[in-house]
């Protein structure tokens, strides 16, 4: 600010930003690829005027008197305006020739948050919930360790069948009976327990889209490895409904229903099931509101694959227009998808995580359609939601999956509805160990998004709120944006090729993780004894060992 | 790890065969438990072949207090073989009042009951007792069963049988079936020694069973009252076969398919890929994950041998017609059948389950991959 300017409320100082950028003159290029490149426009040309202290030697032979000069130099200015505050993407540090810039955490927590919401808009924001602390999941381990009373085995060279089923199981008796009786049994899928949750084709760039479908019909066609992805609430390509490849797919439904006229009209002509029809009720990162995709993000082939016209903002109802109630709408949605397939595709719902989660549950066990239950916890990401959703709202995965397990277990039906456990799995890396640990406290599989991201594309956010910018399509990756300059920044066969790897090392860290527990031949669900924590109330809540 | 012994014999044989042989496999074992499983009976207990015969342990107390019980019960005692000795037991042995095989006329009115009614009463006796004993410690009981007897203590096998002195005649049997126990995980208690015992089926297990919980889990959810216990990790290797029997309806070749489920490769290939897909998904709480070799005895006094799908625990089955021997280590094999043609022993691996049916004239050995018998 300069001497004459107007201090506004929100006029806020470099000390008072999330992000600062550091940036060295001496090695600046000023090739400009930083400003460039800054998705929020946080660095501009900066035009320095300086004053310099002119003193002749004394033996110089006109005598002047000292004085002061002025001279320019060009470099980078950071703005302070909210809206163009560093996200700390650190674009900048990646395209400099000479690695002068770099974006920093302030050591101060800053005063942009009470700036967000310039004209009264709430911040919204892609990521997940701002807790960069290590989850529960982190902090449990494996300690029932196979030592002599049986081998431990070897997860290079042994075999191991480590595949879920996601679908209806019935009680062996009536497995047995209609099987001697020849009637219709639940539709199951025999799976990989690691599935791509719901990212839908808007959300995510075209690219990145076709990368992981690539990527997953690559695991699946040439590795065996039968690993299954949601399309999220946005759709599914025409051609990709009508090829063979729908079968690795799980066509989502929510609350907008974009792009179902789209697949209902491609019903008849697919070649192929989908592999489950999945009803989103709920996400993790926004508990109790619907699916949204900013205006930004809907170009034509967005709005083209949705059934909506192009610019405008699709946020989807909090929830589906028919529910009245769980015991009637919620069947007959899961009971209309069922018999839409002829009662071949498994359908199951997505809640998000809540204490309400054993209710939701109870009533599925009655219904004898509801092929699974996904939960997703409250360190699950979005692409857009209102950061107060983010930050505040939800339940954590690991008492929730565990509550619903045990509830199973007291029903004797945790073999037939298989829970699905969704937010925040590998959100500090340890993507293994965190499904591990959830199968061992009762799920069946694990659904990850933004690991994936993260892993399979590079994106940048995380949860110290960098980045965090998916919800206006400006990704500098190119991974959320709709805009073709950004997202051709992104290979998708790059994108296959790391799908293939993430899974992969996924698969052999399993199996490192379960050969030493002595299991093979089963995932095992359930097997808490296996368990311990450093926290004895955690321990207890989750019934699991108390390990210090 | 522990030992385990099984013979099945035309002629009666002594349990001190079965307690010699745990003991030539001494190494393994640490005399934590010894249990032994005898049923074709002989001499008094065969003229009583249809009446129950309850095994167990008493205090003064709990004898009186198993007498009131029966008798409220209507149930009156035919036959008995009280076991008591002022001698000092062996070291690691308590000392105990009485261990107590007694033969009990039905109640009036049993002989009108269905089949499974009378078993399933049969079972809640002994559980009732099981729960009284557990109340007051003055009662332990192993089995209540027509033609079983079951003998368990903690000590080491052959100096425990010398001093019960079993090798009394009555106690003969024509199958036989021991554990030596190597205490593992679970503090020691009568309860975790094997074999387990369940409306006539019992099996016996070596090596540790690392998806117990998820199973123990599964089987206190059927419902049904004698899925309990689990002091040990194996009693659930005798419930799932007892749930397969009794509840599914199923033979014993489709004991491994429940417990060791082919691969899905291998189901693709099976003449019943069709049926044993579908069990693998429903039963899949019941998937064991070993090391484990199982030898069982079920009611019709057939016996078999399964091994894990890891083959990691060994397990020998020889003999001749007549007395075939099925054993955890070959040198238990070869103390009671020393003149057998060796070239006929067999090791199950993986996929094998290895039967001798009440007539003793062969081993049977089949495949996970043969098909299956039909179902009923």
């Amino acid at each position: 600010m300069l001497p004459d300017g107007t201090l506004t409320p929100s006029s806020l100082g470099l000390k008072d930003l999330r992000w600062l950028i550091y940036w060295d003159k001496d090695k600046c290029a000023l090739c400009g690829r930083c400003t460039a490149v800054c998705p929020v426009k946080a660095i501009e040309l900066g035009v320095h005027r300086q004053r310099v202290v002119f003193s002749p030697l004394l033996d110089a032979p006109a005598k002047e008197a000292p004085s002061g000069l002025y001279r320019v130099y060009y470099g980078i200015r950071q703005r302070t305006e909210p809206a163009h505050a560093c996200t700390g993407c650190g674009m900048c540090a990646q395209v400099c020739p000479n690695g002068a810039i770099l974006p920093y955490r302030n050591d101060e927590e800053d005063k942009l948050r009470f700036h967000f919401n310039q004209g009264g808009q709430p911040r919204r924001r892609g990521g997940r919930r701002n807790d960069p602390a290590p989850g529960t999941l982190d902090r449990i381990k494996f300690v029932r360790i196979s030592m002599l009373t049986d081998p431990a085995l070897d997860a290079l060279r042994h075999e191991f069948e480590l595949r879920t089923l996601l679908g209806r199981i019935l009680p062996p008796e009536e497995e047995l009976r209609l099987y001697r009786e020849e009637g219709w049994t639940p539709p199951v899928r025999e799976i990989y327990p690691l599935m791509i949750g719901g990212m839908s084709l808007g959300a995510l760039s075209p690219t990145m889209w076709e990368g992981l479908m690539m990527g997953v019909a690559y695991l699946n066609e040439e590795l065996g490895l039968p690993v299954r992805i949601s399309t999220g609430e946005g759709g599914c390509p025409p051609r990709l409904l009508r090829s063979r490849f729908i079968k690795y797919i799980i066509l989502q439904i929510a609350s907008g229903y974009f792009g179902w006229d789209e697949i209902v009209r491609a019903i008849p002509e697919m070649k192929e099931d989908p592999c489950a029809i999945e009803i989103k009720y709920g996400q993790g990162a926004k508990p109790g509101d619907g699916g949204l995709l900013l205006w930004h993000k809907v170009n034509e082939l967005i709005a083209a694959i949705r059934g909506v016209p192009p610019r405008v903002s699709l946020p989807s109802p909090p929830t589906h227009q028919t529910l009245y109630s769980i015991e009637e709408s919620v069947a007959k949605m899961i009971q209309s998808l069922a018999m839409a397939w002829g009662f071949r595709v498994p359908v199951y719902p997505k809640i998000s995580g809540t204490s309400t989660a054993l209710a939701v549950l109870n009533n599925l066990t009655r219904n004898p359609y509801a092929a699974a239950l996904c939960i997703d916890g409250e360190d699950g990401a979005t692409g857009a939601a209102y950061e107060v959703s983010l930050n505040h709202m939800g339940h954590p995965i690991a008492s929730n999956i565990r509550d619903c397990y045990l509830n199973l277990v007291k029903l004797g039906k945790q073999n037939e509805i298989p829970l699905i456990a969704a937010g925040g799995i590998g959100k500090h890396g340890n993507l293994a160990a965190n499904a591990a640990a959830l199968f061992m406290l009762g799920a069946s599989a694990v659904q990850i998004g933004r690991y994936i991201l993260q892993a399979a594309a590079g994106c940048l956010g995380s949860e110290s709120d960098r980045c965090n910018v998916c919800n206006v399509g400006i990704c500098p990756k190119g991974i959320t944006s709709q805009d073709p300059r950004l997202y051709r920044r992104l290979d998708p066969d790059r994108v296959a090729e790391r799908v293939v790897d993430v899974f992969l090392s996924f698969d052999m860290e399993l199996k490192k993780i379960v050969a030493a527990l002595g299991r093979s031949t089963s995932l095992p669900i359930g097997m808490s004894d296996a368990l311990g924590i450093d926290d004895y109330h955690a321990a207890e809540r989750l019934q699991i060992k108390y390990v210090i | 790890m522990c030992r385990l012994f099984c013979v099945t014999s035309d002629e009666p044989q002594s349990p001190m065969l079965a307690l010699g042989a745990l003991d030539v496999m001494r190494e393994g074992h640490d005399g934590s438990g010894v249990g032994l499983f005898l049923t074709d009976l002989t001499g008094p207990f065969a003229e009583l072949k249809d009446k129950p015969i309850l095994s167990g342990i008493f205090t003064k107390d709990g004898l009186r207090r198993l007498n009131d019980f029966m008798n409220a019960l209507g149930f009156w005692p035919l036959y008995r073989v009280v076991i008591t000795t002022d001698k000092e037991p062996p070291p690691g042995t308590p000392k105990r009042d009485f261990y107590l095989i007694q033969v009990y006329e039905y109640p009036d009115g049993w002989e009108n009951l269905d089949q499974e009614e009378k078993e399933f009463r049969l079972m809640m006796t002994r559980l009732q007792l099981r729960w009284m004993g557990e109340e007051k410690e003055d009662i332990i009981v192993f089995s209540f069963w027509p033609d079983v007897i079951m003998i368990k203590e903690v000590g080491d096998p052959l100096l425990v049988g010398e001093y019960l002195r079993l090798d009394r005649k009555e106690l003969q049997a024509r199958v036989i079936m021991a554990q030596g126990r190597q205490n593992t995980n679970y503090a020691i208690n009568l309860y975790a020694c094997h074999p387990f015992f369940i409306q006539g089926i019992a099996t016996m297990t070596n090596g540790e069973n690392t998806a117990f919980v998820p199973i123990r889990e599964f089987l206190l959810s059927r419902g049904f009252p004698g899925y309990t216990g689990y002091q040990s990790d194996s009693e659930v290797f005798t419930h799932i076969l007892h749930y397969a029997l009794k509840k599914l309806g199923l033979k014993l070749e489709y004991y491994k398919h429940l417990i060791t489920p082919l691969t899905d490769e291998e189901i693709k290939r099976h003449p019943n890929r069709e049926l044993l897909r579908r069990l693998k998904l429903a039963c899949r709480p019941l998937t064991i994950d070993g090391p484990n070799c199982v030898i069982g005895c079920l009611p019709d006094k057939t016996v078999f041998m399964v091994q894990d799908r890891k083959k990691l625990r060994p397990g020998v089955v020889g003999g001749r017609p007549g007395f075939y021997v099925l054993c955890s280590e070959m040198c238990g094999l070869d103390f009671a059948a020393p003149d057998r043609d060796k070239s006929q022993d067999f090791q199950p691996m993986h996929l094998d389950t290895v039967i001798v049916y009440p007539d003793r004239r062969e081993v049977r050995r089949c495949s996970q991959m043969e098909p299956l018998p039909p179902l009923h």
